[in-house]
């Protein structure tokens, strides 16, 4: 029933090819983790058979869905909280002064899973940011996985998702409890647009971007793959835009277009001066 | 920083301890909310109580609604901790001045970001 070298070899190719996520050797453990349920889901008996067909032709249709399966999704309600705070306090303020005459900002989130960091910032603009109704704000939240965006649509959570980072405040004032799940109201869902947009090949015409949120998806990837998704992220910035990164993610050594802020833990990054001449 | 745990549980008290030390708390104990009242006026500096809904004596909202009527103890963060997961029971909460709401089960990660957004991280900020 395990996986044998050159099915994991095989595996790790696909996937990489397909998505620029890196499956180290040793992490032979996690692929067998995520392959099994695949398995059941696709009535193929077992792991050699399911590589197997990999290799048959025809096999795109599984690989989209062997690529969703190996996607690690975990994310939270304002995660770390800190790029939050950096938001709230700092870079919409200053974006709502620089955007007063065209009334309009757009933001995209690049790796949005199930959606808690969208709605997390769509929450805190309807409940903090009341100068804002009127304007246009355009929210484009994209990720690899058709799974993840299919619940990020849905907006529908258990109770231990809507624990975690949640205030509770937000969750009387948003939610309503379904069963033992809570549904995000219709006013916030409706903030955001969700799209399969997969960040290591070409990517569709965007409109300039104010905020960029990139954070928790490059830690997946190669030197070359986060060289490529950083310039790309530049150049859809608005010269005074912000880029947001994960806690474990920097441009350093990769990019020197950006220039940190010196917001606490927050992993803001501007487009440095130099670059835009 | 100090915590006070108030369940009338003691299985729970002893979980919810070893998550606040690990986190960086020192941390008290109170069997229901009216030990938990005589434990905050006598350590008004508690930053943080975490509060079972159901027990004797006292019951949580009540603990609740008497730590917001007494002044001296505006200072203390207060923080449901408890099997009701209605969402009537999360308004009643906030509205008689509950801080945050933590529903059962829960795991260190869950009160870690819960005291995160109160802007408290124990003694080790980074430990969440
Ligand atoms: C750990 S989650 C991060 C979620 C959220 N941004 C956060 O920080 O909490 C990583 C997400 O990246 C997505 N992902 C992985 N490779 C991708 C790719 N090549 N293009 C777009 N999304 C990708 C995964 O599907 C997953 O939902």
């Amino acid at each position: 029933m395990s996986l044998s070298g050159s099915d994991f070899e095989l595996v790790r190719r696909v996937v990489y090819d397909t998505s620029g996520i890196v499956l180290d050797p040793g992490k032979e453990y996690l692929v067998e983790s995520r392959l099994q349920p695949l398995c059941r889901h696709e009535n193929v008996p077992s792991i050699p058979r399911l590589v197997q067909k990999l290799r048959e032709p025809g096999a795109q249709p599984l690989v989209t869905r062997l690529v969703d399966a190996m996607t690690t999704n975990e994310t939270s309600f304002f995660r770390d909280v800190e790029p939050f705070e950096a938001l709230r306090r700092h870079v919409l303020p200053a974006l709502i002064e620089a955007r007063r005459a065209t009334r309009q900002l757009n933001i995209w989130y690049a790796a949005s899973s199930t959606g808690q960091e969208p709605y997390s910032v769509s929450m805190m603009l309807d409940a903090e940011f009341p100068q804002l109704r009127g304007w246009i704000v355009n929210q484009l939240a994209t990720d690899i996985s058709p799974t993840v965006l299919e619940r990020a649509r849905a907006g529908r959570y258990s109770q231990l998702e809507v624990n975690r980072g949640l205030p509770a405040k937000y969750l009387v004032h948003y939610f309503t409890k379904v069963g033992n799940d809570w549904r995000l109201k219709d006013n916030i869902r409706k903030m955001v647009r969700f799209e399969e947009l997969n960040l290591i090949k070409a990517w569709p015409l965007l409109p300039a971007m104010d905020i960029v949120m990139l954070r928790n998806v490059m830690i997946y990837f190669d030197t070359e793959a986060k060289k490529r998704v950083l310039s790309g992220a530049r150049r859809v910035l608005r010269p005074d835009g912000y880029l947001f990164l994960g806690g474990a993610e920097t441009p350093m050594n990769l990019d020197d277009s950006f220039d940190r802020q010196p917001y606490p833990r927050a992993g803001c990054y501007t487009v440095k001066a130099t670059t835009l001449a | 920083m100090n915590a006070l745990i108030v369940d009338d549980s003691r299985a729970m008290r002893l979980l919810l301890r070893q998550m606040l030390v690990a986190l960086g708390f020192e941390v008290a104990e109170a069997r229901h909310g009216r030990e938990a009242l005589s434990h905050l006026q006598m350590r008004p500096d508690t930053q943080i109580a975490l509060v079972d809904w159901n027990m004797p004596e006292m019951n949580g909202l009540e603990l609740v609604e008497a730590v917001r009527a007494d002044e001296t103890l505006s200072g203390v963060r207060l923080m449901m901790v408890t099997t009701e997961t209605e969402m009537a029971h999360v308004q009643r909460a906030l509205e008689a001045g509950a801080d945050e709401y933590v529903m059962k089960p829960f795991s260190k990660e869950i009160i870690a970001d819960k005291l995160a957004l109160l802007g408290l991280s124990g003694g080790d900020a980074h430990a969440a």
